[in-house]
């Protein structure tokens, strides 16, 4: 990943208290499991940002070195990366998402 | 083609104390489902638990696996023992 990639996410993350990337776009994600993670969002009434990696291969790739994290989506909270979708799912069905975005 | 029982030896072979049960549910070779124990989970978070996985499956995670929907679980925690 070059200087200008990283910069990319980590500006993004940056400027975004909750930040998803996922496949396709909130209301019209590409994948399954973008979607789970956009719908888990939406039910805790949560504003977030969101980059759509099929959009752009560089990002595609980047994120996943970023993150050490090998699959989309991924969602970051305060500049830190939370997970993927089964994480999201687990942490939510535990409280701990709606902690984590609240605090 | 990848398949499910490659994904259990792998992980079973490079995870200490490994038990893992990997399914294909739409029998495709790429979306796996993993259910996955192992002793060096002990002290870890989730992502570091979701990252040896990861790692433990390395390349394939990048070119044959599309997708691993993945739980893991503390041994002590692991909900299929042998009865």
């Amino acid at each position: 990943m070059n200087d200008a990639t990283k910069k990319r996410i980590a500006d993004m993350v940056a400027n975004h208290k909750v930040f998803l990337f996922m496949k396709g776009t909130p209301d019209m994600p590409q994948c399954g499991f973008s979607m789970r993670a956009v719908s888990i969002l939406r039910a805790m009434n949560v504003d977030f940002g969101s980059f759509d990696v099929l959009s752009d291969d560089e990002i595609r790739q980047g994120v996943k070195d970023f993150s050490s994290w090998p699959t989309i989506p991924q969602l970051y909270v305060n500049k830190s990366f939370v997970g993927g979708s089964d994480i999201m799912m687990e942490m939510w069905e535990h409280g701990e998402l709606e902690k984590l975005v609240q605090s | 083609m990848f398949t499910a029982d490659r994904i259990r030896v792998l992980l079973e072979e490079k995870l200490p104390d490994c038990k893992a049960i990997v399914t294909d549910p739409s029998h495709d070779g790429r979306h796996f489902q993993a259910e996955v124990t192992s002793s060096a989970f002990a002290g870890r978070n989730r992502i570091e638990q979701h990252q040896l996985v990861y790692g433990a499956l390395g390349e394939h995670m990048r070119s044959d696996i599309h997708a691993l929907q993945l739980k893991t679980y503390l041994p002590d925690l692991w909900p299929h023992r042998a009865g």
